[in-house]
């Protein structure tokens, strides 16, 4: 049984600079900062358009001190399995290459490319950071936005269909690594990083943003919310090692206690949800019970998080 | 005097902070941490620092008590809002704009 | 080593011998003998190189933009609506400033399908920023492979180097293959300015706002338009830059000449053809029998197009009556683009209007229509019997509507 991080042994050593673009509590700023210490100096990102670059910055400055290549928005994959290529044919295979695409890059427009990518077994690890939305170009929705929420172009019905599961999706690739992460948990999201990129292949980590634009709430409960959607049961943090699947951190702890946070809590704490009726939080409600009946039978691995 | 002697024909940013400018500006309030009540502040030891943690900025240092750096802090709330011991709270920015003037 | 294969081979041959590092490949009709004959190369172990079996080409081309981009030599080749599907990324690797080379092996596009040949896919590709080259033979695409090579990496442009899907991918012609040493001696490895590097971290291609702006050391950086400027200035140097790499070519392989275009019969021609690829020696004939009626007719086959040296080109035609242009390609509500480009630069450097030649359009084998030499021999010989007055735009040559 490996280590779990705490707070006072992550490494203090920063690989972003301040004053970058990124709204105030961005998700995503917590998420970066932490898993780049993960990843540490010796990795090159691969970077398509997304909140991720903008916050990475505008020409000439750079406010991640790690190289990065940016792309077009659906060869994330793509260009990541050539610059691996090209690491192996200048005989530097250990250097890390890590993708970091937002879920429109991942799930829509760069599905294909890194379903190729994972098919071939390419040695890097893509990051889908999710917040749910395309938040760069103005909170429109997409394949992961969740059913009913209210977004720039779905704005007076909510969006009617459910959200697209991209890691079981990954999963059924039969990658050595998948797993779920949340911004509200860096630890577990750090220790899952560290993991991924000792592993063979395509591996595939998927994490929940909280948007304080995007999902409609203030800049200060953003660590709150993740940790609602993963206190209701709603997400769930995980991880699937030679297609088997574990629960982490808070979402193993859920199964030891067997108790869920009323999902209408999360979904009020949103203005994006608020033509969310109670039959709709009901049904929801019932998913939510339904999916972790099972986990209440088996207890999950719940070491402190 | 163009910008033919540059380096790079392409696209080619070198790291540096404030990309954004001054992020310092955009606050509407800002965090003011209680020694008092900071937990490695009391104990003279590192332990907590759940401010810097959760910081996504990075403007947070982890040291005791914990600084902030004011020129790019964004005011976002969420150390006053994770502090377990409500070390820190959001006070409104017009409190200091004054002050920062007088001292000009 | 002589040899009697197929342009596709050919191509490999050449691919094979610049030592390219990074190999992308998504099959299409007419390239897939190509990449395949790299696949054999790699798998046997006679090239060491990586071979990417991309799931589209649009991230075939992303492979090879990000390769580069670490510092390998990278390569893919494509047709078609292949080519169609990367050109956001063509796009893309023109203002990086990367040293590509892909093979194109020219297709009609779609709709409707095709599969057989004209040059309306890199035709539509003319305006990218990428280099671009028509071979009219076998020994012209392997050479052409290995000066692709040393002309981008020189200028950091990419090539895109254009043959005849089937007339010349898939038909049989013998051709010299040079050594590897010699290949060595004329190309060296692939050593760019800047690589990505942890050691030397940057953040490559990222948003770049209208004015230029300061960067991290207080430096004023180019802004969007200074970046695509250089870009156009490089390629017009490029033009100067392929003579040298030709030159340099001839003394290591003993073969080479006008790197820009290639003349048959041209010295007192009064009516010359213009035209690319491999119908330029299928005019030969027509020339040829022109001639023979007491017609003086010639031919000027272009080679380089993009970028497109309209000085060189205007001289070369100026002592000329009339220039008639035959092309597998159009810019669709106007005319032929050769032709276009070819009436630009008559205009630009040839002085007043009673010397400049007169210049007619002829579109053919599109989507592969047989072009019969009778047919052609009756268009040119009515162009130049009539001098010019028949009735100008467009014409078509084995149109059955």
């Amino acid at each position: 049984m490996h280590m779990k991080t705490t707070i006072l042994s992550l490494p203090e050593e920063e690989f972003v600079h301040p004053g970058t673009r990124a709204c105030s509590g961005c998700g995503l700023g917590i998420a970066y900062r932490i898993a780049l210490k993960a990843l540490g100096k010796n990795t090159i990102l691969v970077v398509p358009p997304s909140c991720l670059t903008v916050l990475q910055g505008l020409y000439p400055v750079a406010a991640t001190m790690l190289p990065c290549l940016n792309v077009t928005f659906a060869s994330t994959a793509a260009a990541s399995t050539g610059m691996v290529a090209a690491l192996k044919a200048l005989n530097k295979p250990d250097i890390k290459v890590v993708a970091w695409a937002g879920d429109g890059g991942t799930a829509d427009i760069g599905l294909q490319a890194l379903s190729g990518a994972a098919e071939r077994g390419d040695n890097f690890l893509f990051i889908c950071y999710d917040n749910e939305g395309y938040m760069n170009t103005g909170v429109q929705r997409s394949g992961t936005t969740p059913q009913w929420a209210i977004t720039a172009n779905t704005p007076i019905k909510g969006k009617m269909q459910q959200k697209k599961d991209v890691p079981a999706i990954m999963a059924a690739h039969h990658l050595s690594y998948v797993a779920t992460c949340s911004a509200s948990y860096p630890l577990d999201l750090y220790d899952k990083v560290k993991k991924a990129v000792t592993l063979p292949g395509l591996k595939y980590i998927h994490i929940q943003i909280p948007c304080p634009p995007g999902w409609g709430f203030e800049a200060r409960y953003a660590v709150k919310l993740g940790k609602l959607a993963v206190e209701t049961g709603l997400f769930e943090l995980y991880e699937v090692e030679q297609d088997v699947q574990r629960l982490t951190g808070a979402s193993g702890k859920i199964a030891d206690k067997r108790s869920l946070v009323p999902v209408a809590e999360f979904f009020k704490a949103q203005s994006r949800f608020r033509l969310m009726n109670s039959s709709q939080i009901e049904k929801i409600q019932e998913q939510i019970n339904k999916k972790w009946a099972g986990a209440f039978e088996i207890a999950g691995d719940t070491d402190e998080p | 005097m163009g910008t033919r002697q540059y380096g790079h024909k392409t696209s080619h940013s070198e790291p540096g902070p404030g990309d954004g400018g001054r992020t310092g500006s955009w606050r509407v309030a800002r965090p003011i941490l209680d020694a008092n009540a900071c937990i490695p502040a009391k104990r003279g030891t590192a332990a907590c620092f759940i401010c810097w943690l959760y910081c996504p900025d990075g403007v947070i240092t982890r040291t005791i008590p914990p600084g902030i750096d004011y020129e790019y802090c964004k005011g976002c709330g969420i150390c006053a809002e994770e502090c377990p011991t409500k070390a820190i709270t959001m006070v409104e920015e017009s409190c200091f704009i004054l002050t920062e003037e007088r001292k000009r | 080593m002589h040899i009697i294969e197929s342009g596709n081979v050919a191509a490999a041959q050449g691919v094979k011998l610049s030592r390219a590092q990074v190999i992308a490949a998504y099959p299409i009709t007419p390239q897939t003998p190509l990449t395949e004959k790299l696949s054999e190369f790699i798998e046997s172990g006679e090239m060491d190189a990586q071979y990417v079996p991309v799931e589209s080409e649009h991230s075939a081309l992303a492979v090879c933009i990000a390769a580069s981009s670490t510092g390998a030599r990278a390569f893919t080749a494509t047709s078609a609506n292949g080519l169609l599907y990367m050109h956001e990324q063509i796009h893309w690797a023109a203002g990086a400033r990367l040293p590509l080379v892909m093979c194109v092996v020219n297709r009609g596009v779609g709709a409707p399908w095709t599969i057989w040949n004209d040059h309306q896919d890199s035709i539509s590709q003319r305006d990218t920023g990428w280099i671009q080259i028509y071979v009219n033979d076998h020994q012209q695409i392997i050479d052409g492979v290995i000066k692709a090579f040393m002309l981008a990496e020189e200028v950091m442009i990419p090539v895109m180097l254009c043959y005849d899907g089937y007339l010349l991918s898939h038909t049989y012609m013998p051709f010299e293959v040079p050594g590897q040493e010699q290949v060595d001696a004329f190309l060296p490895p692939y050593k760019p300015a800047y690589a990505l590097d942890p050691a030397h971290p940057a953040n490559l291609n990222t948003v770049t706002l209208p004015e230029v702006r300061v960067d991290a050391k207080g430096r004023t950086a180019h802004g969007y338009m200074e970046i695509r400027y250089l870009l156009q200035e490089d390629m017009q140097g490029a033009i100067k830059v392929m003579s040298r790499v030709e030159e340099r070519f001839k003394e290591h392989f003993g073969r080479g000449g006008n790197p820009h275009y290639e003349t048959y019969r041209c010295e007192d021609a009064r009516f010359i053809a213009v035209s690319m690829g491999s119908l330029s020696y299928h005019l030969r004939e027509v020339i040829d029998s022109l001639r023979d009626d007491g017609i003086k007719a010639g031919i000027m086959s272009i080679h380089l197009y993009r970028p497109f040296p309209a000085q060189v080109i205007a001289q070369g035609l100026e002592g000329a009556e009339g220039v008639v242009v035959f092309e597998k390609a159009l810019s669709y509500g106007y005319e032929g683009a050769l032709c276009s480009d070819v009436k630009a630069a008559l205009y630009t450097f040839n002085g007043s209007r009673k010397k400049r030649p007169f210049v007619h359009n002829y579109i053919l084998g599109l989507g592969g229509r047989e072009i019969k030499t009778t047919d052609l021999y009756e268009a040119f010989k009515d162009t130049c019997l009539n001098n010019g007055k028949a009735d100008v735009g467009l014409k078509w040559i084995g149109l059955k509507i």
